[in-house]
């Protein structure tokens, strides 16, 4: 049987950076699925976002559903330039964060987007784990993804990995 | 003997091709993560999507699916399944969630399905081209030693503090029989380009 979950790429940076993009991804898949390991950032309180094939209009929405450990929250943002995800995801350099987000029937011409993000991060100033649907308003196919940080840079030995999944 | 000819009638469908099975070449290795079935919506809607039959050989299924309930009326439609045609008070299902405002948590026992509630948009005007998402695992579907454990993560934006939730769910099966049919539903029904793919991993 053909393979169904397949990696698409992996980026594991060298250095600082402000952020990754994952460009002329093939319609071929029916889901994606970004991971990213070992997440740190040169902010203080940053959160993960994504923007889809190239669009900075206020087309993006988030609803986040987080604990710290001692208390739960729910946030989101209507009408944003970017998909927000981990909330202090990787807030301090030395604590590591996770990140899997799901891209649901990305490649279809009719529906918007809708991704499904779980988060972790195991310490430091606000540890904690997070869950978050995300909208992007556009029927067109997802071709590229960027992933960046709302402030400040990435760090070097953030890992990013592309996966794509087909339905038969 | 060299192969010659191939019967008419022949099956070659989602064959994987290999150039050669040459030594030094890359060797095949079966896929832990396989395609079982897939169902889109089409015109008209659905009230149930059905995945019947489905094989004992695997560990673990997933459902993996974009969803959107028929009524054209602002609301949210909930998300049922049932198992091997059981519609019996034998399951339960909880779910904590936030809809970007505050945070809370249901618990539902002796249910006739797993009922996760407010989990897709309807196709009300102004949620247009808006889905729901999941991805749903069942876990040790095949097991006939426990009882069958569901969990989900679950969730839907409509670019408003109206009807948008993002949950957390978990739900229980009190059977052992080995899952060999899921029966996902909502009400009224499902509508066009709603698609559930069903995943077995190894």
């Amino acid at each position: 049987m053909p393979s169904t979950y397949e990696k698409i790429a992996t980026n594991t940076l060298g250095s600082d950076t402000a952020n990754v993009t994952f460009s002329s991804i093939s319609g071929s898949y029916t889901d994606l699925v970004l991971t990213v390991a070992k997440l740190t950032a040169t902010a203080s309180s940053p959160y993960l976002c994504f923007q889809f094939n190239s669009d900075t209009g206020t087309n993006y929405s988030s609803t986040v559903l987080e604990g710290s450990g001692s208390s739960a929250s729910s946030i989101r943002w209507t009408s944003e330039t970017q998909i927000y995800t981990g909330y202090n995801v990787a807030s301090a350099t030395t604590s590591d964060g996770m990140v899997i987000t799901n891209f649901q029937n990305y490649s279809n011409a009719t529906t918007y987007k809708t991704s499904l993000t779980r988060t972790a991060i195991l310490n430091g100033s606000f540890p904690g784990t997070g869950a978050i649907v995300g909208l992007w308003r556009s029927t067109s196919a997802i071709t590229s993804i960027k992933v960046f940080q709302n402030s400040g840079n990435l760090n070097s030995g953030c890992v990013f990995t592309l996966y794509g999944i087909k339905a038969f | 003997m060299a192969i010659t000819s191939i019967k008419t009638g022949s099956s070659f469908t989602n064959l994987q091709k290999y150039d050669s099975f040459l030594a030094g070449n890359t060797a095949f290795s079966p896929s832990s993560y396989e395609s079982i079935s897939t169902v889109t919506v089409g015109s008209g809607g659905s009230s149930s999507i059905d995945f019947t039959s489905i094989p004992s050989t695997y560990t673990h299924l997933q459902i993996r699916c974009i969803m959107k309930m028929s009524s054209t009326i602002q609301d949210v439609g909930n998300l049922y399944i049932q198992l091997n045609g059981d519609t019996a008070a034998n399951y339960s299902a909880h779910r904590v969630y936030g809809n970007g405002t505050s945070v809370s948590a249901q618990g539902l026992e002796n249910m006739s399905q797993f009922y996760w509630s407010q989990s897709m948009p309807s196709a009300y005007s102004g949620y247009a081209s808006m889905f729901g998402a999941a991805v749903i695992d069942i876990l040790d579907y095949a097991n006939t030693n426990k009882y069958k454990t569901g969990r989900a993560l679950i969730g839907q934006d409509t670019n408003s503090s109206s009807d948008s939730q993002i949950k957390l769910a978990s739900a229980n099966w009190r059977s052992t029989s080995a899952v060999t049919s899921i029966k996902i539903f909502t009400s009224p029904d499902f509508a066009q380009y709603s698609q559930f793919a069903l995943y077995g991993i190894k």
